[in-house]
């Protein structure tokens, strides 16, 4: 028992030191634009097909199933503004952030941690680039970038979906559905939920990188430190989303 | 060969918990001498040259290289040092998702800005020369066998023009024919590029070929050092058990007089 809370311990402390060293190296020359550039690229461009699937189903999904009980309050009209609101403010937040935690954090777990197995980051190394400003830093900044743009992406494509939702049973205009939307949107719906998103994507980042660069020599390592990055990083936004909406409910 | 000593290790030590691994190790290599380092697997060859370069953090002991002790180094003056050493891994380690052009720009393009691409262009196909390889430049390491992959691994190593060059068993993996080949390859690159090298192998060809002097670690101290002729004819059992298998090797064709 002893043991497991000591090693538990050395984690976090390790993990602490790991964030540390990011906003260490974050601030000292030389910076490596052009690797940021590709992780943007890779982190954020190549995720828009699944984030552009995923953000239009949950609309669509949201209108339909939400429309029946909406209507029997006789609150038929207010569906757009509460689709939209309910996608901005927390699902598409949460769900682009977990399907980024499942393809992002996996990818650079898997990506970091048979670079260490094949000890490609001992290369870095020994050539006198730093592995951890090359590979870490570019990726925690790249997806600490992108995550929150993805999520604002997701939520234009659903609630574009809850336009297509919404005509399924009924007829609305699209000038009209979004002038509903917009009408109901307030500063205060959009700012917190787009902050806490920073925070998602910063975790990701970082729980990926920790568990692919501190992989252990060995295949199985490679497989361990991308599952492990994936339950981490979703365990994280939960946490963080928690933290985030108690956090606004103080304050706004 | 010249006398300076470029390489000054004293009282190394390492261990990994209890397992002590280098119990003490004590070495002088002078510039342009080939080292080669034998023993059994896990006997801390590898272990010793990564403590060289800083990949490992010795437990105690000096490690002067160019006359710098590395142990009192920071990172930005231990990167300094590194820039003029070499080091092949034993399984190449080329970087997967950069093609073999990449991977040879990739030190140049960090730490030589003064270079104009046409420069680096230059040194490029100069490293790839040495090897035998320019056809390669262009593809992925995925499409590269595996003595393909020691090649460009070691053009690599030599684009950076080290004045010391590790070897971590540059032969393992590979078939005779080709163990040989990159042996030969190992030794052109010290005539041409005159480095200093440390090679560490259980080939027993390579070790022949490539060192004017060889050490053998036991239990974590050196054992025996010596030419390859003299410890071949030592009269240590255990050495000689080190050296029955070449005997062997030696009635095969293409092993070096």
């Amino acid at each position: 028992m002893i043991a497991i809370v000591k090693e538990q311990l050395t984690q976090a402390g390790n993990f602490s030191l790991f964030i540390g060293r990011f906003f260490k190296e974050i601030f000292v020359p030389p910076f490596q634009i052009n690797e940021f550039l590709r992780q943007c690229y890779t982190i954020g461009c190549k995720s828009l097909p699944l984030v552009s699937i995923t953000g239009f189903i949950m609309g669509l999904v949201l209108t339909i199933q939400s429309r029946p009980t909406m209507t029997k309050f006789g609150a038929e009209s207010w569906l757009p503004s509460m689709v939209s609101l309910s996608l901005i403010r927390e699902i598409a937040p949460v769900v682009t952030a977990l399907i980024c935690a499942g393809k992002i954090a996996s990818g650079i777990g898997a990506e970091l941690g048979s670079m260490k197995v094949s000890s490609q980051i001992d290369a870095m190394e020994v050539s006198a680039v730093n592995p951890y400003k090359y590979l870490v830093v570019t990726r925690i900044l790249a997806t600490t970038l992108m995550v929150p743009l993805l999520v604002i992406f997701a939520d234009l494509v659903g609630i574009y979906g809850g336009y297509i939702g919404y005509n399924v049973h009924g007829t609305i205009t699209m000038r009209r559905y979004f002038s509903e939307v917009i009408e109901h949107l307030d500063f205060l719906d959009l700012m917190p939920a787009t902050i806490k998103t920073f925070f998602f994507g910063f975790f990701i980042g970082v729980i990926g990188c920790y568990k692919g660069f501190n992989a252990s020599s060995g295949t199985a390592s490679v497989g361990l430190a991308a599952n492990s990055a994936v339950v981490t990083a979703s365990l994280s936004i939960f946490i963080v989303d928690m933290l985030a909406v108690q956090i606004t409910d103080l304050f706004f | 060969m010249k006398e300076e000593p470029i390489i000054n290790i004293k009282n190394l030590y390492k261990a990994f918990g209890k397992n002590k691994v280098l119990k003490g190790i004590s070495l002088t290599v002078k510039k342009g001498e080939d080292l080669v380092i034998l023993g059994r697997s896990g006997s801390g060859k590898s272990v010793a040259i990564k403590c060289l370069v800083g990949l490992l953090k010795a437990d105690k002991g000096k490690l002067e290289i160019f006359g710098t002790d590395i142990t009192k180094l920071n990172y930005k003056q231990l990167n300094k040092i590194r820039l003029r050493i070499g080091f092949m891994f034993q399984n190449g380690a080329l970087y997967d998702s950069m093609s073999v052009r990449e991977n040879l720009t990739f030190t140049l393009k960090h730490h030589a800005d003064h270079l104009t691409e046409e420069n680096i262009e230059k040194q490029i196909l100069e490293a790839l020369d040495s090897v035998g390889l320019i056809e390669a430049i262009d593809k992925m390491p995925s499409e590269l066998s595996g003595g393909m992959i020691k090649r460009i691994s070691l053009a690599r190593t030599i684009i950076i023009k080290p004045e010391i060059i590790f070897y971590d068993e540059p032969t393992a993996g590979l078939d005779t024919i080709t163990a040989q080949e990159i042996s030969e390859l190992i030794l052109s690159v010290q005539k041409k590029y005159k480095t200093t090298s440390i090679i560490i192998t259980h080939d027993m060809i390579c070790a022949k070929m490539t060192g004017n002097r060889i050490i053998l670690i036991k239990d974590g101290l050196i054992y025996v050092q010596g030419t390859y002729k003299e410890l071949e004819n030592s009269s240590d059992q255990w050495v000689k058990s080190f050296f029955f298998a070449t005997n062997q090797y030696a009635a095969a064709p293409g092993f070096p007089a």
